[in-house]
């Protein structure tokens, strides 16, 4: 059997340095982030506006996540605004039902 | 980023949502992988909520950590239960191994958007080089969920004396080590439940993300993208991948900081 050249045959680009830099700056604000975190957990009295201050955090560096990893942003604006929006309404469903919680004793044996 | 551009275009009469043509600017398949995450991420919302909520809704332990005892009367810290560290048994470590764990997925995630990054160029062999190295980190990080999961399942030395009704129906007082889905020695057994069904699904998807990692990669080693002109689905199994690291941002903050 004729082993065939599996060679490309589209045209390569060079890398684009700029790209690639701003990657490894997300990457090292996505690190800075959850060493913050850590510290808090270590540092901070556990009560409400840590759990907050966690949640906050936590939603910051997903939006990095969702921007600059999987390039939301820069899709069509009727995109970026179908995924975006009913994500507000999960940060509702979140506060209600975290306020919720601390209303009812033991919610679940 | 379309591939297909099709050959209608925008026409006057149909306007942008008349048919024919690519409103969202995006392929079909990438499209659909947003709005699957979407609903992925309702799932995934739904679990946590339902975590949190009903972690507030028990009382928190209260006292130093050093004399920290599992009970079911109370949700326990999680940097008292997760403490160990694989060959460093006995050391009071708490919170290094999960720390590593989000450090293997964060990075497999650099890797991941590296290889797309590759793709855009049509480059290769940069492709191979960074989905082999995303692959690799998502092994690690199942590994190390894994070690996770027996650990938690098996428990410490010393266990925590507790009184729960058993799976009999009778209520029993005695010493349980580690966790199933009946008892723990942690916490009460909603915690146990919880965090077997969140981060194994959670795992799950990781699973399955290897798999498709994989494929891709395989695919793209023997030049299917090449012979399809272009590297479009590096993109999309790319889009699955973040979002398997996105959730775990979210589970790493509720099991483990909160």
């Amino acid at each position: 059997m004729e082993i065939q050249e599996n060679k490309s045959t589209l045209e390569v680009t060079p890398r684009n340095e700029e790209k690639v830099k701003k990657i490894w700056i997300t990457a090292g604000i996505l690190l800075a982030i959850t060493v913050a975190e850590f510290i808090m957990a270590f540092t901070m009295p556990r009560g409400l506006l840590l759990y907050a201050l966690f949640i906050i955090l936590t939603i910051w560096k997903a939006k990095y996540i969702m921007m600059e990893f999987m390039h939301l942003g820069d899709e069509a604006k009727s995109l970026f605004y179908s995924i975006i929006v009913p994500l507000i309404f999960l940060v509702w469903l979140l506060i209600a039902l975290a306020k919720e919680g601390t209303e009812i004793f033991m919610m679940r044996w | 980023m379309s591939a297909h551009s099709t050959a209608i275009g925008v026409s006057s009469k149909r306007g942008t949502w008349g048919g024919g043509n690519e409103p969202m600017k995006a392929s079909y398949g990438k499209l659909m992988m947003w709005f699957f995450l979407l609903s992925d991420i309702f799932t995934f919302a739904a679990f946590l909520i339902t975590y949190l909520s009903i972690r507030v809704s028990y009382p928190a332990y209260a006292g130093p950590a050093e004399s920290f005892v599992g009970s079911n009367e109370y949700w326990p810290v999680p940097e008292l239960v997760f403490e160990a560290v694989p060959f460093l048994h006995g050391i009071h470590a708490p919170l290094v191994f999960v720390g590593i764990m989000t450090f293997i997925l964060i990075s497999s995630s650099v890797t991941m958007v590296l290889a797309v990054e590759a793709g855009h160029r049509n480059d290769r062999n940069d492709v191979v080089k960074w989905m082999l190295w995303t692959m690799v980190g998502g092994i690690t990080f199942l590994g190390c969920q894994a070690w996770e999961w027996s650990h938690f399942i098996h428990g410490t030395e010393g266990g925590s004396v507790l009184t729960y009704i058993n799976s009999l129906g009778r209520e029993v007082t005695e010493t349980v080590f580690g966790a199933n889905l009946v008892v723990n020695e942690y916490g009460p057994p909603a915690f146990a439940q919880l965090f077997f069904f969140i981060t194994g699904f959670h795992g799950f998807h990781v699973t399955i993300g290897v798999v498709l990692l994989f494929l891709a990669f395989y695919q793209a080693a023997v030049g299917v993208y090449d012979k399809r002109g272009h590297y479009e689905m590096i993109e999309k199994i790319g889009l699955y991948w973040h979002f398997v690291d996105l959730v775990w941002v979210f589970v790493f903050t509720l099991f483990y900081l909160i």
